[in-house]
């Protein structure tokens, strides 16, 4: 007997029971097709809703929670920031360059149709070890499609991180984060209210590309090379100019107050942007197949329905204002149809032709809010308690030759960054070598400057989630608080990127789960409201899933930009001190995977001294007291040390450090501070009077970097290895320069 | 349709850079090929192909017309040159 | 009266609020001319400002160069009045022939945002009037296509009448003789790849592209003063 229709479109047999149950008889092919895409995993967040209820989603200047395109917060002055963050894992794996550069547009729709302005992306980028030729494969066409969409669509990418891990062999993460700003009153949310008025599908042509993107690549995992060349059709091609022109043309139409609202079209396509602009206001909708102007001939209702053709927008009209949208549209050489009418009693109804058939008619609220919540098992891995994890885990290895060791952990990511072009719009102060992006606010409107800026971060550490995922992420959120501080700036809102495994797997639930608790406790501990997320599941190849991996963006403020940040700059001469306490625990460093050990139990984080370090941190940087700061994270106290060397060209002696474990712990609450002599004294202050423990470990200068009885390396050799690591490794013939 | 363009045809412009003109492009393949065992490859040079469909009256008008394209349009005439080859269109319509 | 610069909008270009916003700074005033348009209305001087212009498709700058804004600005530097392409603008420039040569891909085939030394090779230009020659500037590129090639006569004529006006010290992306900027015979349009708009304000890394704007102001000042004297 041949597989029921549901089964291949990805719908379980007890979901099809659902959507009979909701229509009260048998679906159509074409129902059962816009059912699928709207209740896959991507849509529907069916597996991970119950979970991310939990997270608080509220706090002052919160304009627009989860559950919209972006969060918006107010970030004074009359400007609002819109900020979303996604993922775009699997079609990266399957077309690096394509996967990539289509995040990147899919995002910047998310945020020009709150009525933002896109003014910065962030890039998140993880993938196999360096070793492994085609993990740079996809590493290398990640940062083109990145770099020739991004430059081109001209948003700015300030930011992100590059991490290689062989937990992503076959499996890369392609996060993207986008920053948009508006005036406030110019908000606008993704709704179609009005009976009558029409909705105009602006942008490309629809084709085939993408059809059932979303059930055939974001919700189910890779098994081997060919199937995964059978999934090739389904990815999408990019046309950046396309969508530069679609940016200027919505914006136009948002300021002439032409748009009743307005939706982008991702995963799911035309079915998911007009069933959820009708159900959230709650209005149904009459779509005219026919209408929607095509690129490929012979296609079904259900492929136009379904289809992921990028760089188009649903704008929900009035009939009034028709001609000026065509007129608007029409300068920016930008396609325009109305394909669909508002209409009272709840119905999304697909016709062919007006007055034709009706080929579908289905509750809009029931494809996007209907699908079933899945409470999927959740076990804790074997031996999870903190006492067997302390006894029973393996011992850590002892360092051999610390030098080596640091060595091996240093690489320059400017051979990613130095593709992006991440100085337009003339706002990036501090750009992607800092520990944040800080970038100049100025009205969206006017130009106006405010003196003041916003901060990006994002950050995320598999290695600490993958031994603890509650801990580990509850410490993510710290180093982003950390982060923003070492530029100056207090954190506002955060997004998150969580990328797991097979949730099907109880143990992966469970890390899901436990990462959302984690986020939850240290989000409330910190006063910060979660505005947006996504999740990707299925993270996984040849059945083993990836080392759970929440990522985070922090929007933070700097309330005076008087001067740059001081960066992770070394004047030699200028002391260093080590602000916060050294717990000297392994477990979870980047030291320990290197030398092959996993498990045991993560520092302690204590979110009071957190931010008072974080507090105190600021306060000297935005008194322009330190020369130079970093964040202690990723490779601990020597890491840190060393890329202030090699980003600086100067050396660094230090002395006071116990052993390996102090030197290499990524124990969190630490900043390294680079302070001039003659106000070492009022930095020591300003640290005791805010009660925060800190201790002078040395001195900037020479041509080595030495920390007494564990390591002295030549600077030129760290250079070298630094600056060379990645561009070698790439295939980068020569160094420029 | 005017009626005076009886016929179409098949058109393929070759664009490619001038002789002596640096092609970093060709250099780096021609560089990885040995490292992937293809030995004695030299001369490499990347160009890009443009092809369209063209009503003329006859092949030679199509060739003129496309010819005429390259020189206002398709190359830059300061770096790169082009080769144009013109077919009758298989199905087409008389 | 402050000198009217008009800031050249194709679609796809996106540097044209950027040179704006550093006109203004400077004391200028700014307008954006709309590429359909015909006309360059009367400004004093005009910027084709970076970007991707018709998304660079086909070759950087080949769409753009046909647009009717093209043909008044010919005109407007026939009549001596002051123009500068950035970057993409340089690249547009090239390909209507107001300026000689053309903009490759970069030696590293990557495209590269990064700060550049540039040493002033000649201030007889409407955009390096207020340098020094042999003044270093830092000055960011962001390009892919920016590695400067023209033939060897072409070469030596620009050499001969000191028509290179800016050179890279560390040369980035394989560009003939090191050359960052160009100017054409009369000396009054002037292409270059690295961005001065992006060099504006020490808060953001260098503000070295002060002196090149200036010129350019100074050129619109001067064609403004002649306008209002006739």
């Amino acid at each position: 007997m041949p597989e029921p229709l549901h089964r291949s479109l990805g719908l379980t047999d007890d979901e099809a029971e659902s959507i009979r149950q909701i229509l009260g008889r048998e679906p159509n092919h074409l129902e059962l097709a816009m059912y699928a895409v709207m209740w896959s995993e991507h849509c529907s967040y069916k597996s991970s809703r119950v979970h991310l209820k939990r997270l608080p989603t509220e706090g002052e200047g919160v304009l627009v929670g989860p559950g919209e395109n972006a969060g918006v917060v107010d970030v004074g002055d009359g400007i609002a920031a819109a900020l979303r963050i996604e993922s775009h894992n699997h079609p990266s794996a399957i077309e690096p360059y394509q996967g990539a550069a289509t995040g990147a547009g899919g995002i910047l729709r998310d945020i020009f149709t709150m009525g933002a302005r896109p003014i910065a992306l962030m890039d998140p980028l993880r993938f196999g070890s360096l070793d492994d030729a085609r993990s740079r494969w996809i590493a290398e066409g990640v940062v083109s499609g990145i770099s020739g969409y991004g430059n081109s669509v001209g948003v700015p990418t300030v930011g992100g991180e590059t991490v290689f891990d062989e937990t992503y062999a076959d499996n890369p993460l392609v996060n993207v984060l986008c920053l948009g700003l508006l005036p406030k009153e110019r908000l606008v949310l993704g709704q179609a209210t009005g009976v009558g008025n029409l909705a105009v599908l602006l942008g490309s042509t629809t084709g085939r590309d993408g059809i059932g993107g979303v059930s055939v690549l974001a919700s189910a995992g890779f098994g081997d090379e060919e199937s995964d060349a059978d999934k090739r059709p389904s990815v999408q091609v990019g046309d950046p100019f396309e969508e530069k022109r679609l940016i200027e043309a919505c914006l136009e139409l948002l300021d002439a107050g032409l748009v009743v609202g307005i939706q982008d079209l991702g995963g799911a396509g035309i079915t998911c942007a007009t069933s959820e602009t009708a159900s959230r206001g709650g209005m149904g909708m009459d779509v005219d197949v026919r209408a929607i102007p095509l690129r490929e001939e012979g296609m079904e209702p259900f492929e136009i329905m379904t289809s992921e053709s990028q760089e188009r927008m649903l704008a929900i009209v009035e009939p009034g204002g028709l001609d000026q949208v065509l007129a608007i549209c029409e300068k920016w050489e930008i396609r325009a149809s109305v394909i669909g009418k508002v209409t009272d009693g709840g119905a999304l109804r697909i016709l062919d032709g007006w007055d034709g058939e009706v080929l579908a008619e289905v509750p809009a609220a029931s494809l996007h809010d209907a699908a079933p919540l899945y409470h999927r098992p959740i076990a804790a891995p074997a031996g999870w308690s903190e006492a067997d994890r302390r006894l029973a885990g393996p011992p850590m290895p002892e360092s051999v030759d610390a030098g080596k060791e640091l060595l091996d952990m240093l690489a320059d990511t400017s051979w990613v960054s130095s593709q992006y072009d991440h100085q337009l719009f003339l706002n990036t102060v501090e750009g992607p070598a800092g520990d944040a992006a800080v970038l100049r606010l100025k009205h969206p409107a006017t130009g106006a400057d405010t003196g003041r800026a916003l901060a990006l971060t994002t950050d995320g550490n598999h290695r600490w989630c993958a031994v603890d995922p509650r801990r580990g992420t509850a410490m993510i959120v710290a180093e982003s608080v950390l982060n923003l501080a070492v530029v100056g700036a207090r954190p506002v809102a955060v997004v998150n990127c969580l990328n797991f495994g097979n949730p099907e797997h109880p143990e992966v639930m469970w890390q899901f789960s436990e990462a959302v608790d984690g986020m939850t406790e240290a989000c409330l501990a910190f006063g910060l409201p979660v505005i947006g997320g996504n999740v990707s599941f299925y993270n996984e190849s040849r059945g083993s899933d990836i080392d759970p991996t929440p990522v985070l963006g922090v929007l933070g403020v700097v309330d005076r930009l008087e001067r740059r940040p001081p960066g992770t700059t070394l004047v030699a001469g200028h002391r260093l001190l080590l602000v916060g306490v050294t717990q000297p625990e392994l477990s979870g460093s980047l030291w320990a995977r290197n030398q092959g050990h996993r498990g045991g139990v993560l520092p302690a984080l204590d979110t009071a001294v957190h931010a008072a370090v974080a507090g105190a941190v600021r306060t000297l940087v935005t008194g322009g007291l330190v020369s130079g700061a970093h964040d202690v994270s990723s490779g601990g106290l020597g890491l840190a040390l060393a890329e202030m060397a090699v980003r600086s060209g100067v050396g660094v002696s230090v002395a006071r450090i116990a052993g390996a474990a102090e030197l290499f712990s990524e124990s969190p609450s630490r900043a390294i501070l680079a302070v001039a002599p003659e106000v070492l004294t009022n930095v020591e202050n300003v640290l005791e009077h805010a009660g925060v423990p800190y201790a002078r470990i040395g001195v900037a200068g020479g041509d080595r970097i030495t920390v007494k009885d564990l390591l002295d390396l030549p600077l030129a050799e760290a250079v070298g290895v630094w600056r060379d690591r990645l561009p070698h490794a790439l295939g980068e013939g020569t160094v420029q320069g | 349709m005017c009626e005076s363009w009886a016929m179409r045809y098949s058109v393929q412009v070759e664009v490619r850079l001038r002789p002596g003109i640096a092609d970093p492009q060709g250099a780096t393949i021609e560089r990885s090929l040995p490292h992937l065992g293809f030995d004695g490859v030299s001369e490499v040079r990347v160009g890009k192909m443009i092809r369209f469909v063209i009503d003329a009256a006859d092949e030679a008008a199509a060739a003129a017309e496309a010819e005429d394209m390259c020189r206002r349009f398709l190359t830059n005439p300061v770096i790169e040159d082009s080769e144009v080859t013109v077919s009758v269109l298989e199905g087409a319509p008389a | 009266m402050s000198p009217r610069v008009g800031v050249v909008l194709f679609p796809g270009s996106n540097c044209e609020m950027d040179v704006q916003e550093a006109v203004r700074g400077l004391g200028g005033d700014a307008e954006l001319l709309w590429h359909g348009d015909a006309t360059v209305g009367g400004v004093d001087a005009v910027v084709v400002p970076g970007g991707f212009a018709h998304g660079d498709y086909l070759r950087p700058g080949a769409i753009a160069r046909f647009s009717p804004v093209m043909a008044a600005i010919q005109a407007f530097a026939a009549d001596g009045g002051p123009v500068v392409g950035i970057c993409n603008g340089f690249q547009v420039l090239t390909e209507a022939g107001l300026l000689p040569g053309a903009l490759q891909k970069n030696r590293g085939l990557k495209f590269l945002c990064t700060m550049a030394t540039l040493e002033v090779a000649s201030t007889d230009s409407v955009l390096t009037s207020a340098c020094t020659v042999g003044q270093q500037l830092q000055v960011p590129i962001n390009h892919f296509e920016g590695n400067y090639t023209c033939d060897p006569e072409t070469l030596a004529a620009l050499r001969a009448e000191d028509r290179v006006v800016l050179r890279y010290v560390g040369n980035p992306n394989g560009s003939m003789d090191d050359i960052a900027g160009v100017c054409n015979e009369s000396r009054n349009v002037v292409g270059l790849m690295p961005h001065p708009e992006r060099a504006i304000s020490p808060l953001l890394g260098s503000d070295d592209g002060v002196p090149l704007l200036r010129s350019l102001l100074a050129a619109a000042g001067a064609a403004a003063g002649a306008t209002v004297g006739a």
